[in-house]
C-alpha cells in the first residue's frame, strides 16, 4: 500500500490519540512489581481505555487475544498476558496501541521489576537511547534507512544486538502502514521521510544473538538464544523541522 | 505492535528448476524454494547451481523466497 500522508488536523487527532496511549502505557509501568500477574495489566488496560473513549487497538487484531502486548526476559514482542506472576528482576516490556476517532497511536517501554541488574539495567537504557536516536534521524529529507542504521550503530556499539525479523512501520488509520521501518540496515535503503508521514520507530535489542523464533501460540517472539530483550517505542510524527514524538503524555 | 518483515539469508544454489525456481540451500542449513527476481530475470542474469545468492525469506513461509542477488 501506498505511503498516507496525514493533514495537519489529523495529526492533531493522531496527537491525542498518542497523549492517551502514553498515559495509560504510563500507568501501566506504574504497576510492574514483583507479585503482579500479566492479566492484571490487561483489565487496568481496558478499563483506562474505556474510561478515556478510546478502543484497544490490538484486541482481537489478527486474532490477538489482549489488549496489550506483557513481554517478560527472553520474550521480545507481543507476549500475550496470562496467569503468569511477574517476579523480581523481570525485565518486562510493554506495548501499547489505542485508536481514538479512527486513528492509532503505538507506543512501548521496557521496565524491570525490582531492582535490576547492572547489565539489565544497562540493556533498558541502551534500548531507550538507540529508539532517541532513531528519532533523531526522521526528518524529512532523509531516508528511512538512516533511523535504522543510527540504531543498529549504537546497539552494536554497546555490544548487543538487533532484531532484524521485526520492524517498525507507518502508522495512521491503521496501526500497519507502508513503510517498513527497518532497525537496522543500509542508511541509503528505503524511501525519503516527508511531511506529512507518521511512523512508528520500535527498536528491539537483545543482549545476545539477533535471531527469534515463535512460539507455539502463534504470537510469542522469543530470542532464539534465549537471551534478554528489551523494546521501546514511539508514534513520530515527520514535520519541515524536528519531528514530533504523539505518544507522549 | 512490531511488524513482520523479509528476511535476507546467503545460500547456494543447489538444482534449478523450469520457471526460474531454485532449491537454495541457506547458511543455517534450511532449504528453500526461491525464484529469480523481476530485477534479476530482467539483467538476464544467469543464475546456476554452485552460485551464491542472496535470498529474500518471507516471513509468512519461511519456506520460500526470492533471489535478489547472485555473488561474484
Amino acid at each position: 500500500m501506498p505511503i498516507v500522508l496525514k493533514s495537519e488536523q489529523e495529526i492533531a487527532i493522531m496527537r491525542r490519540a498518542g497523549q492517551i496511549n502514553a498515559t495509560v502505557l504510563n500507568i501501566l509501568a506504574e504497576h510492574v512489581r514483583p507479585g503482579v500477574v500479566e492479566m492484571e495489566l490487561d483489565q487496568i488496560v481496558r478499563k483506562e481505555f474505556a474510561s478515556r473513549g478510546v478502543q484497544p487497538t490490538f484486541l482481537n487484531y489478527r486474532g490477538y487475544p489482549a489488549t496489550v502486548c506483557v513481554s517478560i526476559n527472553d520474550e521480545i514482542v507481543h507476549g500475550i498476558p496470562g496467569e503468569r506472576v511477574i517476579r523480581e528482576g523481570d525485565v518486562v516490556s510493554l506495548d501499547l496501541g489505542c485508536t481514538y476517532k479512527g486513528f492509532v497511536g503505538d507506543a512501548a517501554l521496557t521496565v524491570a521489576a525490582g531492582e535490576p541488574s547492572p547489565e539489565v539495567r544497562r540493556l533498558i537504557d541502551v534500548t531507550k537511547e538507540a529508539l532517541r536516536r532513531g528519532i533523531a534521524q526522521s526528518r524529512a529529507g532523509k531516508r528511512v534507512g538512516e533511523i535504522g542504521a543510527a540504531i543498529q550503530e549504537y546497539v552494536e556499539s554497546e555490544g548487543f544486538s538487533v532484531v532484524r525479523e521485526y520492524v517498525g512501520h507507518g502508522i495512521g488509520r491503521q496501526m500497519h502502514e507502508d513503510p517498513p521501518i527497518p532497525n537496522y540496515g543500509p542508511a541509503d535503503k528505503g524511501p525519503i521521510l516527508r511531511k506529512g508521514m507518521v511512523i512508528a520507530i520500535e527498536p528491539m535489542v537483545n543482549m545476545g544473538d539477533w535471531r527469534t523464533k515463535c512460539d507455539p501460540d502463534k504470537w510469542t517472539v522469543r530470542t532464539l538464544d534465549g537471551s534478554l530483550s528489551a523494546h521501546f517505542e514511539h508514534t513520530v510524527a515527520i514535520t519541515d523541522g524536528e519531528p514530533e514524538v504523539l505518544t507522549l503524555s | 505492535m512490531a511488524k513482520k518483515e523479509a528476511i535476507e539469508v546467503e545460500g547456494s544454489v543447489k538444482e534449478s528448476l523450469p520457471n526460474a525456481m531454485f532449491r537454495v540451500e541457506l547458511a543455517n542449513g534450511h532449504r528453500v524454494l526461491a525464484h529469480a527476481s523481476g530485477k534479476v530475470r530482467m539483467h538476464f542474469i544467469r543464475i546456476l547451481p554452485g552460485d551464491q545468492v542472496l535470498v529474500e525469506l518471507s516471513p509468512y513461509d519461511l519456506s520460500r523466497g526470492r533471489i535478489t542477488y547472485r555473488f561474484k
